[in-house]
């Protein structure tokens, strides 16, 4: 594998440097690097040359919540297009959840999710097995042999459903400490939202649509973190969305209580008044909220309560959501705008600098998920698993330009900060000058 | 006016006058020899319901018919609607026959929304009830009767409801009707005041332009028009309140209760009824009990919002299949 | 009819007192054509028209010394032009108690131009009733008919050509009465 030298970037935000890429792994960082001074060996022919020009550049993006759909729903997403929508968008790693058809419950699924990652080669693809069988809450899956398994799988949740039985969340978050894995929870108290439809609050009386009250997730966070206190496991919630569900988690954690919190772009920028429209591609679980849990958000994932942005990207077919609200899917695809929206609502506000993004996007979430390779620091001698953004950039979100199978972007005509130009999976190119290879 | 009918919020004060105003002239062609006036002669219009409501139904057919325009009725039981077919389906198919108006009930809260932004058609779209959100065409017949028994039909004429009492009762949580008498009551400047258990009233009614009471027998004596709204039966399974017979004791109109109303007061009621749960049968078989004036009202009330609607050349002019001579 | 009615050439053709005097002599002619008015309906067309029948039926009354029935018929509804305006908001229709059937109705309007609104209004009576005759009463004739329809009282012909505006004022409405011939404004 030849040299790659990225001249110019600002690691992390930082001053800009030159950054020497050889075969898999970063060779060197600094200042006044050349092509000739690199390619010492084999001579300046042997070096490809990427101007930064003062973008800036990250640890490749780990999403821990990411939907592919495969098996099951390819007409939505395949672990080949999830996996370019991920490199487009950054990503070196996403978890991909259970909820696929086959539900990934057993060490077959898992595996063949796995394996289609690294046959694709875009972005490794690390599965989460289901905590329970087939998602229903009530018999536990074969967590040790998903752990087991070539997958290694690490992370398990029910994504989609709650475990919402008490005793098999607590057995679940027992089982997992034999092999150091981590319970990831959908916190959605289920008689709490039966017919849910959008958050309960204003907008909802007025729109007539069945309401999905904060109090059912903060309710379920609440337990669950007395649970994981009680057996001394570490539990991770999904995708909390609101500022009740902060001060549960901050309280928690002052506590010395082993909880991990993800947030989603989507509930960083957009509010439930959006729900005004009737357009379910507003439509997603949890639903959006308030702008005063919006702004909690943004605070508590600056302060560290919440330690990623994960992108829950749920890709679905354009039928799906091109329909009353009622009828429509849930969910949102997310991957190839999760930078530009962390960077316009933490970064363009002050709340958070590049190295804060890197730390939320791609250390903390490797951490979590025990993606080891992934989420280090841009320095000498680590792993190549790399993302350079233009951050000057401006412009409008195209959906026809995605990567993803799926169009249903909450941000389509939106003008968003930031434009992922390169990514790099141990030293390989997926994405050159934003069109991936 | 706007090109459709959606909700009862989305009605100006002048707006709603003009339509009740045009109503009243309406409801004197129901005292003809001949029924029906030419106005919506070659238009056609779709009774697109996805949800059963004879009642409704019929009121906008007789509506329909009396402005002469033609009346496609179509009924999603039994149709391509209950094989899969998608709203954005039937819609296009609609579309493709030439339609000029969509009469559209639907469980889907948004559904008539949906149907007039999204592209999927061109005609104006009036909303029949979808869902719990909204069924504008009750709020405008309610707004009706209330100025005719109260004001007069015709010294109401221009008049709107200015100060003016009015108290609903019952599910306000499930109910579309409530939602829109809110909004087109307050907008017609009257004062209005929701009785319910508190199960029964939405989180966030609290920014409703409206009182809300737990408590009936202090409402009844400053009403001067109380609307019992319809509870179903299954409500009491999901635990909103604990029997039939608590809930008629405390939110129930019967004798008694209605004796504490000004003598003036009318009771109201958007049908069907279910007499012994919210209302008893000596309330609703009284001369204050305006439940069969609704009806007769209500296709008045439709006749004035589809002349209004399609009656010039918004939106017909834009429509090239409705364009004559 | 036009909007425009304060334009500064405007000048009076009928002022108050000629208005009265025609008036008179079309409630004279009604009573000899009509041998008494004794079955006579006037039905004026909003919005003038109705004023002008209300005058007539008070000056048929002077001279047959009998109330004459009169009332108000709104041809919005049945306009051959409805499709080239917003919907317009509706006049009263408003029949006398006995009905139409087998009366002569006499249709009061302020200007006849086109003979469109006569049209419809003949629509309008269909559905309304079956009278023995229909007239046609109107204070000003001002030509130009798209329709064989013609009145049978006039209270003035008044030769106009199409770039001109004809404008009836009537005390009940505007404030004093006067028919006002003006020039169209010209398009900008």
């Amino acid at each position: 594998m030849s040299k790659i030298l990225i001249r110019g970037a600002k690691v992390l935000g930082g001053e800009p440097q030159d950054v020497l890429i050889d075969g898999g792994t970063i060779a060197e960082v600094r200042a006044g690097l050349s092509a000739e001074g690199a390619g010492r060996a084999g001579g300046a022919h042997d070096v490809t040359v990427v101007e930064a020009d003062g973008k800036v550049l990250l640890p490749g993006l780990v999403d821990l919540h990411t939907h592919l759909r495969e098996p099951g729903r390819e007409d939505s997403e395949t672990v080949l297009t999830g996996t370019r929508a991920a490199a487009s968008g950054g990503y070196t790693t996403v978890f991909a959840m259970a909820n696929t058809f086959p539900v990934a419950d057993t060490a077959g699924v898992v595996e063949q999710v796995w394996r289609l990652g690294r046959e694709h080669g875009y972005c490794d693809v690390q599965p989460i097995g289901a905590v329970t069988v087939g998602l229903d809450g009530r018999k536990l899956a074969e967590l040790g042999a998903m752990h087991e398994s070539a997958a290694g799988v690490t992370v398990f949740s029910d994504d989609g459903k709650c475990v919402h039985d008490a005793v098999i969340m607590r057995r679940a978050l027992e089982y997992v400490k034999a092999f150091g894995g981590v319970i990831a929870q959908h916190a959605q108290e289920p008689r709490l939202t039966e017919g849910a439809e959008m958050n309960e609050g204003v907008v909802s009386a007025e729109l007539g649509l069945g309401g999905w009250p904060a109090v059912a997730e903060e309710s379920i966070i609440a337990r669950d973190v007395l649970l994981a206190d009680h057996v001394g496991s570490r539990v991770h919630i999904c995708h909390l969305s609101t500022a009740g569900s902060v001060e549960i988690v901050r309280w928690a954690k002052s506590r010395g209580i082993q909880v991990t919190a993800e947030v989603t772009p989507h509930h960083l920028l957009l509010t439930d008044e959006l729900v005004r429209t009737y357009n379910p591609v507003y439509k997603v679980n949890p639903p959006l909220r308030t702008e005063r849990d919006v702004m909690a958000l943004r605070e508590a994932l600056a302060d560290g309560t919440i330690d990623i942005v994960a992108t829950d990207h749920a890709p679905h077919p354009h039928e799906d959501k091109d329909c009353e609200w009622a009828a429509a899917a849930m969910g949102m695809v997310g991957l190839e705008t999760a930078l530009s929206v962390v960077q316009e609502t933490m970064v363009d506000t002050g709340l958070l600098d590049w190295a804060g993004v890197a730390d939320r996007m791609s250390v903390k979430p490797a951490r979590i998920g025990q993606a080891t390779g992934h989420g280090r620091p841009v320095s000498a001698g680590e792993p190549a698993n790399l993302t350079l953004v233009d951050t000057a950039y401006r412009g409008l979100v195209e959906p026809a330009g995605f990567a993803s199978r799926s169009r249903n972007t909450p941000y389509e005509g939106r003008e968003l900060p930031g434009r992922v130009t390169h990514t790099w999976l141990r030293g390989k190119a997926t994405l050159v000058d934003g069109k991936l290879t | 006016m706007q090109r459709h009918l959606i909700s009862a919020a989305d009605l100006t004060r002048d707006d709603a006058v003009l339509i009740l105003d045009t109503a009243e002239e309406m409801a004197r062609v129901a005292d003809r020899p001949i029924k029906k006036l030419p106005t919506l002669r070659g238009r056609t219009i779709v009774n697109l319901f996805f949800e059963d409501s004879t009642r409704t139904r019929i009121s906008f057919e007789a509506a329909e018919k009396r402005l002469s325009a033609d009346v496609i009725n179509f009924s999603a039981k039994g149709s391509s609607v209950s094989k899969g077919e998608s709203l954005k389906d039937t819609a296009q198919t609609l579309e493709a026959m030439g339609v000029d108006a969509v009469v559209i009930r639907h469980g889907a809260s948004g559904a008539p929304y949906r149907l007039a932004n999204s592209g999927w058609i061109d005609a104006a779209v009036v909303n029949a009830g979808d869902g719990t959100h909204q069924h504008p065409t009750q709020a405008l017949l309610d707004a009706f009767t209330m100025r005719r028994r109260l004001i007069g039909p015709d010294a109401g004429l221009g008049q709107d409801l200015e100060g003016k009492r009015i108290t609903l009762v019952g599910d306000v949580l499930h109910s579309r009707v409530a939602r829109s008498n809110v909004d087109l009551l307050h907008t017609l400047g009257a004062e209005v005041t929701l009785v319910a258990p508190p199960t029964l009233l939405p989180v966030g009614v609290e920014t409703w332009p409206c009182e809300v009471s737990y408590d009936l027998d202090s409402t009844l004596p400053k009403s001067d028009a109380v609307m019992m709204l319809r509870v179903q039966r299954e409500r009491m399974n999901a635990a909103f309140f604990p029997t039939e017979r608590e809930y008629s004791r405390r939110y129930g109109l019967d004798g008694d209760r209605m004796a504490r109303m000004p003598e003036h007061a009318i009771v109201m009621h958007p049908g069907p009824m279910v007499r012994g749960m919210e209302i008893t049968a000596e309330v609703a078989d009284s001369d204050r009990c305006t439940v069969v004036e609704q009806v007769a009202n209500g296709v008045s009330v439709r006749m004035a919002v589809l002349y209004l609607l399609l009656g010039g050349n918004e939106p017909a002019v834009t429509h090239p299949r409705t364009e004559e001579k | 009819m036009d909007k425009h009615d304060t334009q500064s050439d405007a000048r009076p053709v009928l002022e108050g007192p000629d208005i009265a005097r025609v008036l008179t002599r079309i409630a004279h002619e009604i009573v000899e054509r009509a041998k008494g008015a004794d079955d006579v309906v006037l039905l004026g067309i909003p919005t003038r028209g109705v004023f002008l029948a209300r005058r007539i039926a008070d000056k048929l009354e002077q001279i047959t010394e009998r109330k004459v029935p009169c009332g108000s018929l709104d041809i919005t509804m049945y306009r051959d032009d409805l499709r080239m305006h917003p919907p317009r908001a509706l006049a009263r229709t408003e029949i006398p108690g006995d009905g139409l059937d087998g009366k002569l109705v006499v249709l009061v309007d302020d200007v006849l131009f086109s003979g469109r609104t006569i049209r419809a209004a003949l629509d309008a009576l269909n559905d309304l009733g079956r009278p023995r005759a229909v007239q046609l009463a109107v204070l000003v004739d001002r030509g130009h008919r798209e329709l064989p329809i013609r009145a049978d009282y006039v209270g003035k012909n008044l030769p106009t050509s199409l770039r001109e505006t004809v404008k009836v004022q009537l005390a009940e409405e505007d404030g004093r009465d006067t028919v006002l011939l003006g020039a169209k404004p010209t398009p900008q």
